[in-house]
């Protein structure tokens, strides 16, 4: 029997394609924002209207990326993980095309929504309070159906529910509360809603959610991805359970504590600052736990990683992975926090997580998830060539960003020998164009290898379709 | 994880009851936001709002409204105080703009902030701000204290233009501004909708809105809104505003 007989495999092509197609229109977005910041005259390409302002554009970028092309790709591979890990059909089929409906629903309305300035100006959390009620009913369906599909799993046959499980139940849980908690406003109107939270709490609030969306959203849920995908891809099992329990639940109590490492030095009490970057520290233990949890799932197995590049994609986001989890801490140590707070080292850490882990173990799912469903193998040459393309552009986007942060940082606090300041701010931000460039060079790097992904996927889709007519 | 006494360990349960897994992590996951933002509500140091002078007395940080003053009676360096209904204007358009994107306002107590900026920022001075708009990226300089640094003609032309003003800068234009006016019966619901999350605004606050906004352009709003930024509290030598 194939797999399409025995699970509920629709809503998971469609979103795996989705978020193909979403992969391609967040990194346009990115490279347009970049360009903007290179050559500030795209900001109204001769035109007064708004639209198309940096200000306007970098959110729907984000909403893109992280909810557009991240969420579809974590409910893609959740529908698909849960079904298989417990050998059962979806709870309920209608209710995950519901989650699908509803959640492309969402992106629609943020494309529409954020480029004409309707935002509750809080940082991945812009979309105004009717679209996140629809997130929560949406969210509310993706989690339900997966944990009722855990639950009416055969006991005898699956008795213990697999890792990937647990990973991406944790990030449903935490995000649900944070969602809510951060978009508790009063409205105005339709479109205009404030924060019932002010100054220092609303920021704590406001950096609780900052970090988990990436502590949770991007970081669980793809560990969820992880580990599966990279046992499954390589054909071993996982290097260790004791590990990967450990790396679980070490990463649901520890990673809810960092959002203060964003406010360090701030108006926010020092001991909150203070207890996040240490927690922060403590955190890289874990991490790495997790990242060798994965690689050395490959010991004995390491020749495969010469022909297959969807294996290369997934132990290349794991090095990426460890080395934004050592960068994170770093970062968030007090005296290296000072200098890297508010310049683009902190663009540049959140981009080594999203280019480099996000979207690389993203692309070896849905290349992996596209191959077992339509029983297909994809162009090797172009899952090559978008693998080398990706990872110079990412690895392009984040020298650039390194340097143009610490550079930034040390231009602020440069004092010259008569004990004034050495340099304007104008002076910095001019400092800044050659990297800017060099910053959206990497990102059209990245949006070629999207294209080139969704060429890949939409190609082998249709090759398949027609070998099964033919078939038939 | 695995027992050897042959017990079944606590995860092995979890592993097989989905349901008691799921509430070990929903608590699990909520005990950070407890210690860390519940003593933000509870502890009123968190929001201080009040200081000891050099000779001993105490002095708040909030304007002390008299009765029946309106928000035109506060002068620079009375305590922080709620928006004017035009400077709520301006702050609509700074958030509907994304200025919060480039531009951070909250100032670090460092050496090179203070020259360059001002004052370290103080957690009472955000506190009628929801939502906050202390931003993570300084694209462009720091914002808490531009209020009074130069002149409305001068954030007009630089609004309009940036690179006029300032040839490096990255900034978008934003002429538009001053085609669009502002909307007073917005403005007044927009005060009753901050007055339920807390804004101390009276009625009469928020009756005199519309009347206060009449004629201005958003170009107008924003610079009123920049030029109130950052000058709430007069600072003083010897008083400590932050532990």
């Amino acid at each position: 029997m194939n797999l399409a007989e025995k699970y509920d495999l629709g809503v998971v092509k469609w979103f795996t394609i989705m978020s193909s197609i979403y992969l391609v229109v967040g990194t346009l977005l990115g490279v347009y924002i970049a360009s903007e910041l290179a050559f500030p005259y795209l900001n109204d390409l001769g035109t007064d209207l708004p639209y198309f302002q940096f200000g306007r554009l970098r959110p729907l970028h984000t909403n893109a990326v992280i909810f557009a092309f991240g969420g579809s790709a974590l409910m893609a591979s959740a529908f698909y993980i849960v079904q298989r890990t417990n050998q059962v059909r979806l709870w309920s089929n209608k209710m995950a095309w519901f989650t699908f409906w509803s959640w492309n629903t969402v992106i629609v309305l943020a494309v529409v929504t954020l480029p004409l300035g309707l935002t509750q100006s809080k940082e991945y959390a812009e979309l105004e309070w009717p679209i996140d009620i629809l997130i929560t009913l949406s969210w509310a369906s993706y989690l339900y159906n997966f944990i009722m599909t855990i639950h009416i799993r055969d006991r005898n046959k699956v008795p213990h529910v697999y890792v990937a499980n647990w990973f991406f139940m944790g990030m449903m849980v935490m995000v649900t509360y944070l969602h809510v908690v951060n978009n508790l406003s009063i409205p105005v109107d339709w479109f205009k809603s404030y924060s019932i939270f002010s100054g220092v709490q609303d920021a704590m609030i406001q950096w609780w959610w900052g970090h988990n969306a990436v502590g949770f959203f991007l970081t669980a849920g793809f560990l969820g991805m992880m580990y599966y995908f990279v046992p499954k891809q390589a054909e071993r099992p996982i290097y260790s359970y004791r590990l990967s329990v450990i790396h679980f639940w070490a990463l649901m109590f520890g990673y809810v504590w960092l959002g203060a490492h964003h406010l360090q030095y701030t108006a926010l009490p020092d001991w909150a600052g203070s207890l996040g970057a240490t927690i922060s520290l403590a955190m890289i233990i874990p991490s790495w736990g997790g990242a060798l949890n994965g690689i050395l799932t490959l010991s004995g197995a390491w020749d495969r990683l010469r022909e297959d590049y969807i294996l290369r994609f997934l132990i290349m986001s794991l090095a990426f992975y460890a080395m934004s989890t050592f960068e994170g801490p770093v970062m968030a140590a007090k005296n290296v926090n000072a200098l890297s707070h508010y310049t683009d080292w902190t663009i540049g850490h959140v981009h080594s997580g999203a280019l480099g882990w996000n979207i690389m173990v993203a692309a070896g799912a849905l290349y992996h998830m596209i191959e077992k469903m339509y029983n297909i193998r994809l162009n090797q040459k172009l899952l090559a060539v978008h693998f080398w393309i990706h990872t110079i552009g990412t690895v392009t986007y984040i020298v650039a960003m390194w340097v143009s942060g610490i550079m930034q940082g040390l231009m602020w606090r440069a004092y010259d020998e008569y004990g004034t300041l050495a340099y304007t701010f104008a002076e910095s931000v001019s400092a800044m164009h050659p990297y800017y460039v060099m910053r959206a060079a990497g990102g059209v790097l990245v949006l070629t290898g999207a294209i080139i992904m969704l060429i890949n996927i939409v190609s082998t889709v249709r090759r398949s379709e027609s070998v099964q007519t033919a078939n038939a | 994880m695995s027992n050897q006494n042959g017990k079944e360990s606590l995860q092995a349960k979890f592993e097989k009851n989905i349901f008691a897994m799921y509430l070990f992590m929903a608590l699990a996951v909520s005990l950070a936001g407890i210690v860390q933002i519940v003593p933000l509500f509870t502890n009123p140091e968190a929001v201080k709002d009040e200081v000891i002078l050099a000779d001993g007395s105490s002095q708040s940080l909030l304007w002390q409204r008299a009765e029946g003053q309106s928000l035109n009676d506060w002068k620079p360096g009375d305590g922080v105080r709620p928006n004017t209904p035009l400077e709520v204007a301006g702050r609509d358009i700074y958030q509907r703009e994304g200025c919060f994107l480039c531009h951070s306002q909250m100032i670090r107590p460092f050496r090179d902030e203070k020259e360059r900026y001002g004052h370290f920022s103080l957690a009472v001075e955000s506190k009628y701000d929801h939502p906050f708009q202390w931003g993570s990226k300084r694209t462009g300089p720091d914002l808490a204290r531009l209020g009074g640094k130069y002149s409305d003609e001068w954030h007009i032309l630089h609004l309009r233009n940036p690179q006029a003003l300032v040839p490096e800068s990255v900034m978008p234009k934003y002429r538009f501004l001053d085609d669009a006016m502002v909307d007073g019966d917005k403005i007044a619901t927009h005060m009753k909708g901050l007055s339920k999350v807390g804004v101390p605004y009276t009625e009469a606050d928020i009756a005199s809105a519309a009347k206060a906004v009449e004629g201005k352009t958003e170009m107008d709003a924003m610079v009123a809104y920049l030029q109130s930024l950052g000058n709430m509290i007069k600072f003083e030598d010897g008083v400590t505003y932050r532990e």
